[in-house]
C-alpha cells in the first residue's frame, strides 16, 4: 500500500540541497523509498574532507528535521539523518516494523550508501535504541556514540512513566496518535520557551492526515513494555551490548522530560561509565530544539576525534587544573579531628559550639566527642549499606549534626552533595535531582520536601522520627539510630576499619549559586578539597588555638578540617544578613580572640546594631583577631566602620569562587595602599595560587593568548591545587572553563597591576563591547556611582557585540527601598545628564539611557552581587519596544 | 581643473537645502532641481518635475554628479503617486546620466527600504527589499534603490546609496515641527511609554555623510550605507529634547503601541478615501517606527565613508533651541 509521498516544503534552517531520496530493499526484500538529509555534497562543494559520518536516527514522533542543526561550519562531519520508514518523508508501507526490523532496515540503507567508518551514531528517543542496535551490528565502522533523551532500561515496565504507560495501552494509543495528532502536538508543546511557529509547522508537515501518521501509532506499539513483548529480546541484546562497545560516548540530556527522565540517564551512565555527560538544565525532551546541542557536539567531536588533518580516536588524557599546580601538603580530610581527640591538651576542649540566645543554652561538642561521633556515624552508614563512591545529598542545618555526617562521609569515601539553601526551593530541587544522589539525608522539613517533590535517593532522617512519620516520608532510618548502632558495634569490638578514600576519588559536589543560570555542581576530589581547606586555613591563619566564628553557616564546616574550634552565633542561618552585633559579640567571647567570618550582606546590619552592644559586648568585639567576608568585594568604607568595632582585627576580604574558594586576599591596609583604580582590588594570590589574564579582543572574546602583563584587561584565569575537578554532568561547561590547558577560566574580568595585585571588574560575559572599544561593567558603574545622589549602579548593554550601547540602572539615595527589585523608570533628565557626563568623563563611554529602580536585583546567596544579566535582559526587551519581564 | 558641477534634486527640503549649501560652500557649481525655485544664494535653480523625463534630462545635462534627494516622503496617500515620483523619477535621473555618458550618483534612500517590521537593534544596512518594506513610501524607495544600484558600473555610472535615519534640525516642518506642535496641544502620544531606542541624524551630519559618499564614490560605489548620529536615544528622550528646545512641555500622553498600530491602520484607510489637508495623525508605519527599536551599527558606514558626525545630539538640540528662540511658536 505504498502511497505517494508529498512534496517536501521549504523547512526552516534546512538547505534544500540536503534532501536526498533513494530506494533500498528493506528486511522483507522489498524496495522502499527513504528520505534523508545528507550533507556530503555540501561539504564537497566547500572543499572539506569530512572527518567521518554522523549517522543520525530520530525517534517518535519527529523526523530528520530534528538534526538540521548538525550542519554547521565547525562540524566537519558528513551528516546522514534518516527518516525512518513509515515516518517523516520516507515511504509508508503499511508494514508493522519491529525493533529488530528497523535495525536491519537501517543497516541495509547504510550498505546501499556504502557508508564506511569512522561513523558516530546519533540517536534521540527511540532512535537512540535503533542507533545503538546499528552500532552493535556495525562495530567495524563505529567510532563513537551520541545519545540524547533515550533509554535502554531493561526494567522498562517499572521505569516507564505514567504518560508512556498510558500511550502504550492499545485503547489509548490509536485515538491519540493516529486519529488525532495529539501525541505530536504534546511533544512539541513541552519546550519552554515554546518553539517558533514555523518550527512546529515543520515537525507537523510530514504527518498531515491520518494515513501519514500511522507510523507513529505503530512505533508506539513497539515500545517493549512487558517481558513477553516480541521486541523484548532485541532490547535486552542492545542494552547488554552497549556496555561492551567501549567507544567514546556523549550523553546529552534535557531533564524536563516526562518520558526519558533522569533515571534513564542514570541507567545509561551505569552501562557506559566512561561517557561524557551534559545535562541541559531546563531543556525538555526535544533537547535539540531547547538547547545548543549541536554546539556541544561540535566541541565534543573535535576534542575526541580531532580533525581530518590531525585525527585521533579518543580525547587526550584528562588532567584537572589542580594537577598543573603546586601541591598542598597531603592530608586526609578530617584527620585533625582524630589527632586533637588523642591530644590530651585539646581532647576535651570544644570543637563545635552552637549558641542559642532564646533559652540561653548552647550546645558544645569536644574534639573527643566529635571524633567518636564521626566514627560512629561512619560505621553506621557503612553497616546500613552506604558504599564508598555513593552520592549522599545533605540537607541539614549547619551545626554539629551536619559536621558529624559530613566528616563521616569524607571518612568512608561517600561523596557529599552540598547545595546551599540560599538557592531557594526550585534551585534545591534542580540541584538534588540533577546530582543523581544515591542517598538523601535531611532534617524533617527537607524530607517532607523530598517526598513531595519526588527527590531521588534512599532517605535517612537526622533525628529518629516516630514510626508513622518515617513511613509517611519513606525514611529508612536516622543518623541518630545509625550512630547508636555504630557505637554499639565499635564497643562490641568491631572498630571502624574502612580504608581512607583515595586522594583522587570524588569527595564532594558543591552547588554554586551563580548570579546567572541554574546552579552548577562543582566536583572536588579529596586531594582538591583538602587543598582548599589548607588554602583557607593558611589565608585566615586558623589553628587549634585560633578558633573561627562562623557567621556564614557553611564555614562552620571548615573548622574541623583545620583543627580550629568553631562557634556558630545565635542567628537564623538561612538569613546570614540578619546577624546582629550582640550575637556576634557573644560568639567572639566564647572563643577569646578568634577569626570572624560573616556574609557580606551582614556587615551593614552589624554596624547598624552596634549601639545594642553593652560594655562586655564591646570588649568582646575588640578581641577579634581577624575579620573577613567573602562572596563579593567589600567596600573599604564598610571595613573601616567595622574596624572601629574591632580595632585589633585584621580586616580581610578574600576573592574566590566555589570552583576555587581562595584565589586572592587583601586587608584594609592593602586596600588603602592600592588606592583608586579600575575595578575592585582583591589583592595578591594566596599561597600556591597562580593568576593569569586571558587577553580579550575588541569583541570581548578570548582568542587564546594568556598574559601576566600588567594592566591588560581580560578574563581572569586561576591555577591552584584546590581548583575543582569538573562540573557534574556538564561536559560542555567543564570544557569551556578549561579551554586554557591547566587553567580555570573564572568568567570574571579584570587585570593585574604592577605590584602583582588583581583587580576584578565584573563578569567576562558582561563586558561592554561598544563601537568605541571594550569596557568593563565596573568602569561604568563606578563612574555612575560618583554622582552624589546615586547609591548603587548597575551597567547593562543592549545590541550586538562590537556595537553595544550602554544602559545604566540606578538605586538613588532617596528612592532606595530594600527588598524585591522594582520596575525601573526613566531617570529624571538632570540625573540622566549627570550620569551620562560622569561616565563619559571617567570611562569615555556614551550612555544611551538611565533608569532608576527601588532596588537592583542581586543574587540570592550573597545579596550583594548585582545581577547584570537580568539588567541586560530587561534593558534589551524594554529598549526594543517590547514589554519587559520583571527584573 | 574647474569646479565640478553637481545637481541636487529636491533642494527645497531641509536636507536637500543643507546639501546644496554645503556643496556651494566647498566651491562646487551647484544646480538645484525641483518644482519651485529653492532660492538658495549661489545655487542655480532648474525647475521641473521628476515625472517628466525631459525636465530631468535638462537638469542633469552637463552635471558631473547628481545627488538625488527628491522623493514623495509622505506617510500616507495613494501608491501610484509614490511610484511615479520615487521609482520613475529615479529612473529618469539614471537614464539622463546614462544618456550623457555617465557620472556619479548619490542616491539618498531610507533605512526603511530594508525594514522588516521588527525591531532593529544594532544592525548594519541590509539589501533593499520592496517585497518586505512596509508602506508605499518604503516600498517605492526600496524599488528605486534597487534600480539605482543596479545601474552602478554600467555606462560610466558610479552609484552609492546613503540612507539617513530620521533627519531633524532647525526649520524642520516635517518631523520636529509636527512633534512640537502636537506636544504643545497635548496631543502627542508616547507609545509604550516611549522606551524604544531610536537613532536619529542631525541634518548637517546627514548632509556631510552624503557629500562623503560623493567624495568617496570611486571606493564605495555599489554599497549602501545607513547614516545616523550613532547616539541612539529612547523615543521619549528624543521628543523631550526637541520639545525642550522649542520651549513646550514634553509629551505625557501614553498609548499602548499595539493599540496605536491598529488605530493607525484604520486611520490610514480613511485618509486614502477622504484626503484632508494634513497628514493623518498616526499611521501604522509611523506607529511602528515610534514604538520599536531602530538603531544601527555605524562602524562600516564611518570606516568606508571616512566620515563621523560633527554635531552631537546635545549640540544639535542646542542649535535647535537657538533657532526656536529666533522663530518662536505662536
Amino acid at each position: 500500500m505504498s502511497s505517494e509521498l508529498p512534496d517536501i516544503p521549504d523547512l526552516p534552517g534546512v538547505d534544500p540541497r540536503l534532501h536526498r531520496t533513494l530506494e533500498v530493499r528493506d528486511h522483507t526484500g522489498e524496495p522502499r523509498r527513504w528520505h534523508l538529509l545528507d550533507s556530503g555534497p555540501l561539504l564537497a562543494e566547500r572543499g572539506i574532507t569530512p572527518r567521518g559520518t554522523l549517522l543520525a536516527v530520530h525517534g517518535n514522533p519527529t523526523y530528520s528535521f530534528l538534526f538540521r542543526s548538525l550542519v554547521r561550519e565547525d562540524i566537519p562531519w558528513r551528516l546522514i539523518a534518516v527518516d525512518q520508514l513509515e515516518m517523516g518523508y520516507s515511504e509508508r508501507t503499511g508494514l508493522k516494523r519491529r525493533y529488530q526490523d528497523r535495525i536491519t532496515d537501517l543497516s541495509l540503507l547504510t550498505d546501499a550508501l556504502s557508508l564506511r567508518g569512522p561513523v558516530v551514531t546519533v540517536g534521540h528517543d527511540w532512535g537512540g535504541l535503533i542507533s545503538a542496535g546499528w552500532a552493535l551490528d556495525n562495530r567495524h565502522d563505529l567510532a563513537g556514540m551520541i545519545l540524547t533523551n533515550t533509554g535502554v532500561h531493561q526494567k522498562l515496565e517499572e521505569a516507564l512513566p505514567k504518560a508512556l504507560q498510558l500511550a502504550t495501552a492499545p485503547w489509548f494509543r490509536t485515538p491519540s496518535t493516529s486519529v488525532t495528532d495529539a501525541f505530536l502536538r504534546t511533544t512539541l508543546s513541552l519546550s519552554k520557551p515554546s518553539l517558533p511557529r514555523e518550527v512546529q509547522d515543520a515537525y507537523l508537515a510530514p504527518y498531515r492526515g491520518r494515513a501519514r501518521r500511522r507510523g507513529i501509532d505503530q512505533f508506539v506499539a513497539d515500545i517493549p513494555a512487558g517481558a513477553e513483548h516480541p521486541s523484548r529480546a532485541t532490547l535486552e541484546r542492545v542494552a547488554g551490548g552497549i556496555t561492551e562497545l567501549g567507544v567514546p560516548t556523549l550523553l546529552a540530556w534535557g531533564p524536563r522530560d516526562i518520558t526519558f527522565s533522569d533515571r534513564f540517564l542514570r541507567d545509561l551512565i551505569q552501562r557506559v561509565p566512561h561517557a561524557d555527560v551534559h545535562r541541559f538544565e531546563g531543556a525538555s525532551h526535544l533537547v535539540w530544539e531547547d538547547a545548543d546541542v549541536a554546539g556541544l557536539v561540535a566541541d565534543w567531536l573535535e576534542t575526541t576525534f580531532g580533525t581530518a588533518e590531525q585525527p585521533r580516536t579518543a580525547a587526550p588524557e584528562w588532567r584537572p587544573v589542580s594537577a598543573y599546580a603546586e601541591q598542598a601538603p597531603e592530608r586526609h580530610i578530617g584527620a585533625p579531628i582524630a589527632e586533637l581527640a588523642n591530644d590530651p591538651r585539646h581532647a576535651h576542649r570544644a570543637a563545635v559550639v552552637e549558641l542559642d540566645g532564646e533559652d540561653g543554652e548552647s550546645r558544645e561538642i569536644s574534639w573527643s566527642l566529635l571524633n567518636r561521633r564521626v566514627d560512629d556515624i561512619a560505621a553506621g552508614l557503612l553497616a546500613h549499606g552506604v558504599k564508598p563512591g555513593d552520592r549522599v545529598s545533605l540537607l541539614i542545618t549547619p551545626g554539629a549534626d551536619l559536621t558529624g555526617v559530613l566528616y563521616a562521609c569524607f571518612r568512608i569515601g561517600a561523596v557529599a552533595v552540598v547545595a546551599d539553601a540560599g538557592l531557594g526551593l526550585p534551585g534545591l530541587t534542580r540541584a538534588t535531582i540533577g546530582s543523581h544522589p544515591d542517598w538523601f539525608i535531611g532534617i524533617e522539613r527537607a524530607l517532607v520536601g523530598a517526598r513531595a517533590l519526588g527527590w531521588p535517593g534512599r532517605r535517612l532522617s537526622v533525628q529518629q522520627l516516630p514510626t508513622v512519620d518515617r513511613a509517611a516520608l519513606g525514611v529508612e532510618t536516622s543518623i541518630a539510630e545509625l550512630a547508636r548502632s555504630g557505637a554499639m558495634m565499635r564497643e562490641l569490638g568491631a572498630p571502624l576499619n574502612a580504608p581512607w578514600p583515595e586522594p583522587d576519588a570524588d569527595a564532594a559536589i558543591l552547588f554554586t549559586s551563580g548570579s546567572t543560570g541554574p546552579a552548577k555542581g562543582a566536583v572536588l576530589t579529596h586531594r582538591q578539597l583538602g587543598a582548599m581547606f589548607t588554602a583557607v586555613g593558611d589565608t585566615l591563619d586558623l589553628a587549634p588555638e585560633r578558633g573561627l566564628v562562623a557567621g556564614f553557616a557553611t564555614f562552620a564546616l571548615l573548622g574541623p578540617a583545620l583543627g580550629a574550634p568553631t562557634v556558630v552565633p545565635d542567628m537564623d542561618i538561612m538569613r546570614p544578613g540578619d546577624l546582629t552585633a550582640p550575637a556576634l559579640a557573644a560568639a567572639i567571647a566564647a572563643l577569646g580572640s578568634p577569626a570572624v567570618f560573616t556574609a557580606p550582606a551582614a556587615l551593614r546590619n552589624i554596624i547598624d546594631t552596634a549601639d545594642q552592644l553593652d560594655e562586655d559586648g564591646r570588649a568582646a568585639m575588640a578581641q577579634a583577631a581577624s575579620f573577613f567576608s567573602a562572596g563579593a568585594p567589600i567596600p573599604a568604607h564598610l571595613l573601616r566602620e567595622l574596624r572601629t568595632l574591632m580595632p585589633s582585627a585584621r580586616a580581610l576580604t578574600p576573592y574566590g569562587m566555589t570552583e576555587c574558594l581562595a584565589v586572592a586576599a587583601i586587608d584594609l591596609d592593602g586596600i588603602d595602599a592600592a588606592g583608586e583604580g579600575s575595578g575592585v582590588c582583591v589583592g595578591r594570590p594566596v599561597p600556591r595560587v597562580d593568576i593569569a589574564i586571558a587577553v580579550m579582543d575588541e569583541l570581548g572574546t578570548t582568542a587564546g593568548e594568556i598574559t601576566h602583563d600588567t594592566d591588560v584587561i581580560g578574563e581572569i584565569l586561576v591555577r591552584a591545587p584546590h581548583v575543582r575537578d569538573r562540573y557534574l554532568m556538564l561536559w560542555g561547561t567543564t570544557h569551556t572553563a578549561m579551554r586554557f590547558t591547566g587553567w580555570h577560566a573564572t568568567g570574571d574580568v579584570g587585570h593585574l597591576d604592577q605590584d602583582g595585585r588583581l583587580w576584578v571588574e565584573g563578569r567576562a560575559a558582561h563586558v561592554l563591547a561598544t563601537a568605541s572599544g571594550l569596557l568593563t561593567p565596573v568602569q561604568v558603574e563606578e563612574a555612575a556611582e560618583s554622582v552624589p545622589t546615586v547609591r548603587r549602579a548597575g551597567a547593562a548593554v543592549v545590541g550586538p557585540r562590537g556595537t553595544q550601547q550602554v544602559v545604566v540602572i540606578l538605586e538613588t539615595e532617596d528612592g532606595y527601598r530594600p527588598g524585591k527589585p522594582g520596575r525601573p523608570r526613566p531617570a529624571e533628565p538632570s540625573l540622566q545628564e549627570a550620569v551620562r557626563r560622569a561616565v563619559r568623563d571617567r570611562s569615555g563611554a556614551e550612555v544611551v539611557a538611565v533608569f532608576t529602580t527601588s532596588a537592583l536585583p542581586t543574587d540570592i546567596r550573597h545579596n550583594s552581587k548585582i545581577d547584570r544579566a537580568a539588567l541586560s535582559r530587561w534593558s534589551a526587551q524594554t529598549l526594543a519596544g517590547e514589554r519587559a519581564e520583571a527584573l | 581643473m574647474s569646479a565640478p558641477t553637481v545637481l541636487v534634486t529636491g533642494a527645497s527640503g531641509m536636507l536637500g537645502g543643507a546639501v546644496a549649501t554645503a556643496l556651494r560652500d566647498r566651491g562646487a557649481t551647484v544646480r538645484a532641481f525641483q518644482r519651485r525655485p529653492a532660492g538658495i544664494d549661489g545655487v542655480q535653480d532648474v525647475t521641473g518635475s521628476l515625472t517628466e523625463s525631459e525636465d530631468v534630462r535638462r537638469a542633469v545635462h552637463g552635471a558631473d554628479a547628481v545627488i538625488h534627494l527628491a522623493a514623495k516622503v509622505s506617510i500616507s496617500g495613494p501608491e501610484h503617486e509614490y511610484r511615479a515620483i520615487n521609482i520613475e523619477g529615479t529612473r529618469h535621473v539614471v537614464d539622463a546620466l546614462r544618456a550623457q555618458g555617465g557620472g556619479a550618483l548619490v542616491n539618498v534612500s531610507s533605512p526603511s527600504v530594508a525594514h522588516l517590521g521588527r525591531a532593529i537593534v544594532g544592525a548594519d544596512a541590509t539589501a533593499a527589499d520592496p517585497s518586505k518594506a512596509r508602506g508605499p513610501y518604503a516600498r517605492t524607495k526600496a524599488a528605486a534603490e534597487l534600480l539605482a544600484m543596479g545601474a552602478d558600473g554600467t555606462d560610466g555610472l558610479r552609484v552609492t546609496s546613503i540612507r539617513p535615519h530620521v533627519v531633524w534640525g532647525p526649520g524642520d516642518t516635517q518631523l520636529v515641527g509636527r512633534i512640537v506642535d502636537r506636544a504643545r496641544r497635548g496631543r502627542l502620544p508616547l507609545l509604550d511609554d516611549g522606551m524604544a531606542l531610536i537613532d536619529t541624524t542631525y541634518v548637517t551630519n546627514a548632509a556631510e555623510a552624503i557629500l562623503a559618499g560623493l567624495d568617496r564614490i570611486e571606493d564605495v560605489h555599489g554599497e549602501s550605507f545607513v547614516v545616523s548620529n550613532g547616539e541612539p536615544r529612547t523615543v521619549r528622550d528624543v521628543f523631550a529634547g526637541w520639545c525642550e528646545a522649542a520651549g513646550v512641555p514634553a509629551p505625557t500622553l501614553r498609548v499602548p503601541g499595539s493599540a496605536a498600530r491598529f488605530a493607525g491602520r484604520v486611520i490610514e484607510r480613511i485618509w486614502e478615501k477622504r484626503p484632508g489637508h494634513d497628514e493623518p495623525p498616526m499611521t501604522e508605519f509611523l506607529a511602528e517606527q515610534m514604538s520599536t527599536a531602530h538603531w544601527f551599527d555605524q562602524r562600516r558606514t564611518r570606516e568606508r565613508l571616512h566620515w563621523t558626525p560633527g554635531v552631537s545630539m546635545d549640540e544639535g538640540n542646542a542649535l535647535l533651541a537657538a533657532w526656536y528662540r529666533e522663530h518662536p511658536i505662536h
